[in-house]
């Protein structure tokens, strides 16, 4: 699925729901469903600054490409950061730089956040970002 | 007068509103309460008929501004049953008074190889300010520990003052634990071995009825906002001996009695601790607030509805298995309910409550030693006012219920 198309994907599972708290329950199965992140990685150096709760990414470059592994000791959090891994695994540094990060304001994800949660989901995007950045 | 609890909601607007189409049930009480109707129109007549700044005009607005002003000076001196007006200062805040003492009292009587004792069950507010002295002066800080329970070791206290120790300060009650502590104890101990005790009574003094002679402590502090004033007030409580032989902590207009460049000097209490331009909007909305504080701790209603609540939710949270309460000493227990659920965040949880109309406090809620001491990251903490309703602790442990469905 091309970068487009799962982030339309998202976009329409999103929209499925019209209450916050069943956006959450989203969520929630999105972290819980994150493949296991090995404790021996949960290092400073890989944990996002600017969060309340502790999420640690995790990258890896194979053939030209950007696999992303996280974790987060919070469910929700979990599930935000498998959201936007699960759109941006596996690209090229090209393509993640070049995106624009929008469809987050378009499923309303940063708005209905508390703000302390909000800054956590500007640094997970950043971090994302700088990861591409650093690999191209 | 007796009141109903239905009565003293109506006087908070803020309780009628909705968040997310739902009613807004705001259990963050012990971060700040809300405003009544008489402050916020206080406030109001202040900014908009009577504002003029105090002390030293001579014209009729300036006049009206500084009664209003000195006027809620008497009355903290009442509420407080303080001596004298005198030991009456007015801060921006509980923070504001105690970095106050930390400062003055620091300069004039701690010095390298002193010590400062404070408890594990502190506010940030009522540590940082005394690490800061230590580390200027070379003075020790010292930590007083809690029980199982949540109760603080008193029993330790006597061995930990020693020839040294020049200032003993604790909260009247702990922002996390909800616990009373029991301050008169600690002040006759400490007073025992000439040490005098600054009690910092941010949640205390929402609580508690405070008689600062009969406690005899030497410093009180608080803040207003916590007692439904306008936030940016604030009052530190001073025994007339300390605040006379305590430099002054800011310099400025107000504080002085004649300035010039050979010397200066100060003005008498409590001027010399009041530099520049005071919250004369804000320092009167104390009156009616305190008022309204008065009257609701007093009143049957409110009592019974407090009682039922503490009740309900003390028990459904220490019966639940998933639940860990912390403080949990019941005798001197507020309802002020601070715990954790095995397996899930609190902050998922508090975002989960948010989006149901629940406020409350998720994290480490300004105590990260206490939070150390009881080893965990963060709390989720639910604190009640008078003006919360038995139906909305239900409602509460009812969504707590399907919150900790969702994650666990």
């Amino acid at each position: 699925m091309s970068l487009e198309e799962k982030k339309q994907q998202i976009i329409d599972d999103f929209s499925l729901y019209e209450e916050w708290l069943d956006k959450y329950e989203y969520l929630i199965e999105l972290g819980k469903a994150l493949e296991p992140f090995p404790e021996e990685k949960k290092t400073e150096d890989r944990l996002i600054k600017g969060c309340q709760s502790r999420v640690w990414l995790d990258s890896e470059m194979q053939d030209g490409k950007i696999f992303f592994t996280a974790d987060s000791d919070a469910i929700i959090t979990k599930g935000i950061i498998s959201l936007l891994i699960s759109v941006y695994s596996g690209r090229t540094p090209e393509e993640i730089a070049a995106d624009d990060f929008g469809f987050v304001a378009e499923i309303g994800l940063k708005e209905n956040l508390s703000p302390t949660r909000a800054n956590g989901l500007v640094s997970m995007i950043e971090t994302i970002k700088k990861t591409a950045e650093n690999g191209r | 007068m007796a009141m109903s609890v239905s009565e003293i909601r109506k006087q908070f607007p803020i309780l009628s509103r909705t968040v997310y189409g739902k009613p807004l049930v705001y259990l963050d009480n012990a971060a700040t309460a809300q405003r009544p109707q008489a402050v916020a129109d206080l406030w109001q007549k202040l900014s908009l008929e009577e504002n003029a700044n105090i002390h030293r005009a001579v014209h009729h607005l300036a006049a009206q501004a500084t009664d209003a002003y000195e006027g809620a000076r008497d009355a903290v001196k009442e509420f407080l049953n303080a001596a004298s007006r005198e030991e009456i200062v007015f801060t921006s805040g509980a923070t504001a008074a105690i970095n106050l003492v930390a400062f003055s009292f620091g300069e004039a009587f701690v010095h390298e190889g002193d010590e400062v004792i404070v408890s594990t069950a502190e506010h940030h507010s009522n540590i940082v300010p005394w690490q800061m002295l230590c580390q200027r002066k070379k003075a020790e800080l010292k930590v007083l520990d809690i029980r199982e329970n949540g109760v603080l070791a008193v029993e330790d206290l006597e061995k930990m003052i020693s020839q040294r120790t020049k200032i003993v300060c604790i909260s009247h009650i702990s922002n996390v634990l909800g616990l009373v502590n029991p301050v008169r104890e600690i002040v006759q101990k400490s007073h025992e071995f000439g040490v005098p005790v600054l009690i910092d009574g941010a949640q205390g003094i929402v609580h508690e009825s405070v008689d600062v002679q009969a406690l005899d402590c030497d410093f009180y502090a608080f803040s207003g906002h916590k007692l439904y004033a306008a936030t940016g007030t604030g009052v530190l409580y001073g025994k007339k001996k300390w605040l006379d032989a305590m430099p002054p902590y800011m310099g400025g207009g107000e504080m002085i009695a004649t300035v010039s460049f050979n010397g200066t000097t100060y003005a008498p209490l409590p001027e010399k601790f009041e530099a520049g331009t005071q919250h004369f909007n804000g320092a009167p909305t104390l009156v009616p607030a305190m008022e309204l504080a008065s009257a609701m701790r007093t009143d049957k209603a409110v009592q019974q509805e407090q009682e039922a609540i503490f009740e309900y939710v003390y028990t459904k949270l220490m019966d639940d298995d998933r639940i860990v309460l912390y403080g949990t000493e019941k005798s001197a227990k507020i309802p002020l309910f601070s715990f954790a659920v095995k397996g899930a965040h609190h902050e998922d949880l508090a975002l989960i409550l948010d989006k149901m109309g629940i406020a409350l406090r998720s994290g480490q809620m300004c105590a990260e030693p206490l939070m150390d001491r009881l080893g965990v990251t963060g709390l989720l903490r639910a604190s009640f006012a008078p003006y919360n309703t038995l139906q909305e602790a239900e409602y509460f442990i009812q969504c707590l219920d399907k919150a900790i469905n969702m994650l666990v």
